[in-house]
């Protein structure tokens, strides 16, 4: 079993985005914070620290959470997937980047990377769902100023981008 | 080589905000100490003692600061932003608490560690002492003769007060066949933008200067403030607004104490200091807005034409007035919204109470001006059984009435004089858009199915694009990117694509090579700042004039240098070229490079330009003309005479539910007019976006205080900020009536979207309901006391 | 908002947390999907001196699994998996409903169902959803195992029947078999804690009529269940139905005012809503 005092620092693995980073940390230091902070990965971003704004979506394990809600020394051994993994090594921009942009579906970029992540693991079903469920896949993340219509629009659009990227 | 004025250009800034490379406040300075606040837990109360013994022994912990260590003027009361005539009881809190402290969240302590961890866990430990007074948080009830004081040493609770009158309001209110007598209330909300606010400084012992990067709608004037408190020249201290997640009015606001002690504790301590809000704190130490309670007295004739109209309203101040009466001046002054009002009347209080301080949201008082006006308007249709959309033609002013003096002043101290308009055609769009004339049909249809709609509509005028000035510096590099700096900040308007499009057309470049750099004072040191949606007229006027200047200045060079007359020389393409001689072409940044001429030559392409102050001399001239500066460059500055006036109309048909009485929007449709645009994909975005935040206030959102001054909803999960599944696409139809007094032609529009929402929504369910809303926001909760009255309480 | 700093242990074994828990008692919680934890951590609601990270534990089952006509959960099945489930969907199609009116995805892929019914919120779904189907938490601790059946689980709000140094080491539900369910809930958002929601199971009986239970969420200290008389479908479709899903309402039912709604206001929707879950359960599927 593990055990660390309240003072002590942890060693943990954490993977992100491919990249394996051996670090420590004391075991309350959030996720988000570990991600921003010791990584200088600083696209993941924090609104709240309770969980309703979406603003600190990742992936952990290819499941969309919220770094604000884990602390790192839960990590410790995971996949973490953030904003700065997902366009290609070669800059190249994934299809839902493309698409955000091309439907202005971001202003202040805030709350952006937590849309992209969520988005992520469902952006090939979108073009299938009605607007209420694509909404609702997106659900529990905030936007304070685009009115979510870009976004939705971008979302439902990634896919085709996608397939036109391919094909070329 | 096409024009993007007017065309949906993607957003230059979107490729680091997509990819993570943003750059926010708390994104800097990651080896900065972290700080942490004791704020007060009582709305009102004498502080008798602050124990820090328990914080002092924290590991990580470098310093605990309170009043008794500030210094100098940092010592003083918070700067009293915007000096008014009508302020009678000025009250700025201190950075650190002295004795007393008026709400709760108000700053007392400062402890400066090595993280926020550390930080908060020494805050916690930190005892204070206080002896609680009762608190006065209810509006009217502070504004009541022998009211409790909100502050111990004032005799009431009246902040500022300010009346002014056009034409003779009694007289004509005595002789009207029809007067009426309403109240109608608005509630506290609060901008809460997803980034909070932040403040990183830097002070550099070895040359006696300080860098702050602060997430403000006004870098120039947290530098002018901070200079001055340190009492050193302007050019030590340098404020970079960098990117900003959201502003929406609530980071207009200055100084915050955080603005003032986070750079004082980085040049107290020799290291940098960061801090960076949280949820919490943003609630009880960001400031509020929107709470006021009008009486409306209004005198109409049998057609429901306004004879005259007068409002004499509350502002809720909170518990102190550092914006002074800016917001209850824009109430007062755009009330009359796009309707001749030959008499008219207004006469505010702000009055002091236990709460947040106010300062501007998004629409700065315009919404309850909306409010007023609207639901007086739908109130007189309904007692003279006439319909409301033929009430508002009535009243409505003519397009051959612009320029047209409402009569009362604006929030520039000068008068509100609207600029251009065609508010019947806007009527005519919105009625015509939402099938007006059908709706009573429907509203019968659905009535006899069980089902409640209603159809509400609502009109605005906006003041924009206010004055003082704005600047922009302008400059061509040698490897053709123009650079381009304006003063004011950006929160999310795509500043850097709206300004290069602007200096795209004038100098024919790739918009990919200009680049826009906002609020950053190292970059020009003049400014403003971003608010009362006027970047785009004052900023953009500015952008325009500096491109201009720097478009004569290529003409004028490149004449010289290809031997051609001025009139025969062209700019296309990124060069410079005699017309229609393309084998002329001189790319721009090389014309840049040789308009300054060189002795030393630096570089390959430096040598050109060394070659060029020879043959001036060979010549004769003088290498620099008389007049000109080296290279491509310009800074100009664009101050408007008055503001220009946007305007729009909203419409909304609505359900409401039988079961739950949740209100469904079954269609939102909005026509709005900001003159000329620069990028309608910018603009649909911010009517949206603002047509969001608008629902937010109509139906979500509000602040709500219990009766001692706590704050019962301080966090995400009860402060209600709808996400996507709550907010409709509207319907958007826009129109263009350019404005005469500047020349792009630009409104604002940053605020249009919000600013009628909560009223369309009002109207509609008082359609739905046949009853009068005169409060807002609506809840399902409301909605369903309308429908099923409590009989216990009858 | 930081949480306040604690002794952090990562067991591996069920015994290990057993012991744990006998060892620290009071000063111990135990963290397991944390979406309900670490929001009180972060706050400084809460600061227990040790936190019982459970998320190590190995060989633990992450689906729900089936034994003898009971679904089981064990301490690690993560919301996203139980409603995912295929052998939920076919079993207990009732905890699937319910499961899509808990928060959002993101919080779905790492809550815990058991870390969700020993949080014991009475505003949450999954307690009315483990009332409704009568299930039961399997409980441990040093000095063996029992079970608690889910209505006498819930004691008040936020607080359950377990003794100190006991933990939710499983729940079971039994399978649907034919009966019907419904989940109906008003919330101001989607995903939010509804004012006032139902889990409602139908079970048929003789003559085509239904006997229909309603768990409710968010209308007293704990998920409080109405059991209403058997009705015949017409009766179902009408007054009847209306009448006593008020009646015991306004007799059973303890809602509380708060900033979002009235007591009054819960009530009705506490009506409005059972009546539309009871006639959607009720809608019965034809032999499975």
């Amino acid at each position: 079993m593990m055990y660390a005092g309240p003072a002590e620092r942890v060693s943990i693995t954490l993977t992100v985005n491919g990249d394996v980073h051996e670090l420590a940390v004391e075991t309350r230091w959030l996720l988000s914070d570990v991600l921003r902070h010791q990584l200088e990965l600083t696209g993941t971003h924090v609104g709240c620290e309770h969980g309703v704004c979406g603003c600190c979506t990742v992936l952990v394990d290819g499941r969309p959470a919220r770094s604000c809600l884990i602390f790192a020394v839960q990590a410790d051994g995971a996949d973490v997937r953030t904003v700065e993994g997902l366009a290609g090594r070669d800059g190249r921009l994934h299809p839902l980047q493309t698409a955000f942009r091309r439907h202005h579906g971001l202003q202040c970029g805030f709350c952006t990377p937590g849309f992209l992540m969520a988005a992520l693991p469902i952006y090939r079903e979108a073009p299938a769902m009605t607007d209420q469920e694509l909404r609702g896949a997106l659900g529990g993340q905030l936007c304070r100023c685009t009115g979510y219509v870009g976004i939705v629009e971008a979302v439902r659009a990634a896919a085709a981008i996608e397939a036109e990227g391919d094909a070329t | 080589m096409t024009r993007l004025f007017g065309e949906p250009v993607e957003r230059l800034e979107d490729l680091r905000l997509l990819t993570g490379r943003g750059r926010y406040t708390d994104d800097f300075a990651h080896d900065a100490a972290q700080v942490a606040f004791v704020r007060s837990e009582h709305a009102h109360a004498q502080i008798r003692d602050i124990d820090v013994t328990g914080a002092l022994d924290v590991d990580g912990v470098l310093a605990v600061y309170t009043h008794e260590d500030l210094d100098g003027d940092f010592a003083n009361p918070l700067p009293l932003l915007v000096p008014h005539e009508g302020i009678v009881a000025p009250r700025t809190q201190y950075a650190l608490a002295t004795d007393e402290v008026c709400y709760a969240g108000e700053t007392i302590a400062m402890v400066v560690a090595t993280d926020r961890y550390v930080a908060e866990d020494a805050v916690a430990r930190i005892r204070v002492t206080y002896e609680p007074h009762p608190a006065i948080v209810d509006l009217g009830a502070a504004a009541e003769p022998g009211a409790r004081v909100a502050h111990a040493d004032l005799k009431d609770n009246v902040a500022g007060q300010f009346s002014e009158q056009k034409g003779d309001v009694d007289a004509v209110l005595a002789m009207a066949p029809h007067l009426f007598e309403w109240r109608f209330e608005i509630e506290r909300s609060a901008s809460t933008p997803m980034e909070g606010r932040a403040v990183v400084a830097r002070y550099d012992a070895s040359d006696d200067t300080l860098l702050v990067y602060d997430s403000t709608q006004a870098p120039t004037g947290i530098r002018g403030g901070l200079a001055a408190l340190f009492g050193v020249d302007l050019e030590r201290v340098q404020v970079v607004a960098p990117d900003v997640g959201g502003g929406f009015g609530v980071k207009i606001m200055q100084f915050y104490p955080e603005e003032v002690l986070i750079p004082w504790a980085a040049r107290r301590l020799g290291t940098p200091v960061k801090w960076t809000e949280d949820r919490r704190e943003h609630f009880i130490g960001s400031n509020h807005e929107r709470k006021q309670i009008h009486e409306v007295r209004v005198g109409v004739d049998d057609d429901g034409r306004i004879l005259a109209l007068e409002t004499r309203f509350l502002h809720d101040s909170g518990a102190y007035c550092p914006y002074g009466l800016i917001v209850p001046v824009i109430t007062s002054a755009q009330l009359p919204g796009p309707y001749k009002l030959e008499h008219y009347r207004y006469k505010f209080r702000a009055i002091y109470t236990n709460t947040v301080p106010t300062s501007p949201y998004r629409g700065a008082g315009r919404p309850q001006a909306v409010f007023v006006m609207e639901r007086t308007i739908e109130r007189v249709a309904r007692e003279l059984g006439l319909d409301s959309a033929d009430v508002r033609r009535r009243n409505l002013i003519q397009p051959d009435e612009f320029p047209y003096d409402v009569g009362v002043s604006f929030q520039d101290g000068g008068p509100t004089v609207y600029d251009s308009g065609d508010y019947p055609r806007c009527l005519e769009l919105l009625l015509d858009a939402v099938a007006y004339t059908d709706f009573d049909v429907e509203r019968k249809r659905a009535a006899a199915a069980g089902r409640r709609v209603g159809l509400g509509i609502g009109a605005y005028v906006e003041g924009t694009g206010i004055g003082p000035y704005e600047g922009a510096a302008i400059n061509v590099l040698g490897d053709g990117t123009v650079t381009v700096a304006t003063g004011l900040s950006t929160q999310g308007q795509a500043h850097e694509t709206v300004f290069a499009q602007i200096v795209a057309d004038e100098l024919d470049v790739d918009i990919e090579r200009v680049q826009v750099t906002t609020g950053d004072t190292r970059r020009i040191g003049y400014g403003v700042g971003t608010f009362a949606s006027r970047s785009a007229v004052v900023a953009g006027n500015a952008v325009k004039k500096a491109a201009t200047s720097v478009r004569q200045q290529a003409l004028e060079f490149a004449g010289r240098v290809l031997e051609a007359d001025r009139d025969d020389v062209e700019l296309v393409n990124g060069t410079a070229r005699v017309k229609g001689s393309p084998q002329t072409a001189i790319p721009l940044g090389r014309l840049a490079l040789v308009a300054n001429p060189l002795r030393y030559a630096y570089g390959a392409e430096a040598t050109e330009a060394t070659e060029l102050a020879r043959k001036a001399y060979a010549s004769g001239d003088a290498p620099l003309p008389e007049g000109s500066t080296p290279g491509l460059n310009a800074v100009e500055y664009y101050s408007p005479r008055c503001g220009v006036f946007g305007f729009g109309m909203h419409a909304a048909i609505v359900e409401i539910d039988p079961d739950t009485c949740n209100l469904l929007i079954r269609r939102y449709v909005i026509v709005h007019d900001c003159g000329r645009v620069i990028n309608p994909l910018v603009v649909d975005g911010q009517v949206r976006g603002g047509f969001a935040q608008g629902l937010g206030g109509a139906f979500y959102e509000r602040i709500v205080y219990d009766d001692t001054g706590q704050i019962q909803n301080a966090s995400f999960m009860d402060f209600l900020i709808p996400y996507a599944t709550e907010v409709p696409e509207p319907e958007l139809h826009h129109t263009e009536t350019p404005s005469p007094n500047n020349e792009l032609g630009v409104k604002g529009v940053g605020e249009a979207g919000v600013i009628p929402v909560s009223t369309v929504i009002a109207n509609a369910v008082a359609d739905a309901l046949g009853r009068p809303i005169d409060s807002m926001p609506l809840s399902p909760w409301q909605l369903f006391d309308m429908l099923h009255p409590d009989p216990a309480e009858r | 908002m930081k949480p306040a700093r604690f002794a952090y242990h990562r067991p591996r074994a069920r015994e290990e947390v057993d012991r744990l828990l006998a060892d620290l008692g009071e000063e111990a919680k135990i963290l397991a999907g944390g979406q309900s934890l670490i929001p009180i951590l972060n706050m400084r609601l809460a600061a227990p001196t040790h936190l019982i990270d459970i998320n190590g534990l190995e060989d633990e089952p992450v689906e729900p699994g089936l034994a003898d006509g009971v679904v089981t959960l064990g301490p690690l099945v993560r919301h996203a998996a139980a409603e995912g489930s295929r052998l939920v969907a076919d079993q207990l199609p009732l905890l699937a409903q319910t499961l899509a009116h808990v928060a959002h995805p993101a919080i779905r892929s790492r809550g815990t169902v058991v870390g969700s019914i020993a949080h014991a919120d009475p505003a949450a779904e999954l307690p009315a959803a483990i009332a409704a189907i009568e299930g039961e938490a399997c409980v441990r601790s040093t000095s063996g195992t029992r079970s608690i059946a889910a209505r006498d689980l819930f004691v008040s709000h936020l607080e359950t029947a377990l003794e100190p140094g006991e933990w939710i080491e499983e729940v079971r539900m039994p399978v649907q078999g034919d009966r019907g369910s419904a989940v109906e809930e008003f919330a101001r958002r989607q995903g939010d804690y509804a004012l006032c929601g139902v889990v409602a199971l139908a079970a048929r009986r003789p003559l085509s009529r239904v006997f229909v239970t309603l768990a409710y969420i968010g209308m007293g200290p704990v998920p409080l269940c109405l059991e209403l008389p058997e009705l015949s479908p017409s009766e179902l479709a009408g007054a009847p139905l209306e009448d006593a899903v008020r009646e015991l309402a306004h007799e059973r039912l303890e809602p509380e005012d708060d900033i979002h709604a009235s007591a009054r206001y819960r009530l009705w929707l506490a009506e409005r809503l059972g009546v539309r879950a009871a006639r959607r359960a009720a809608a019965l599927p034809e032999k499975r």
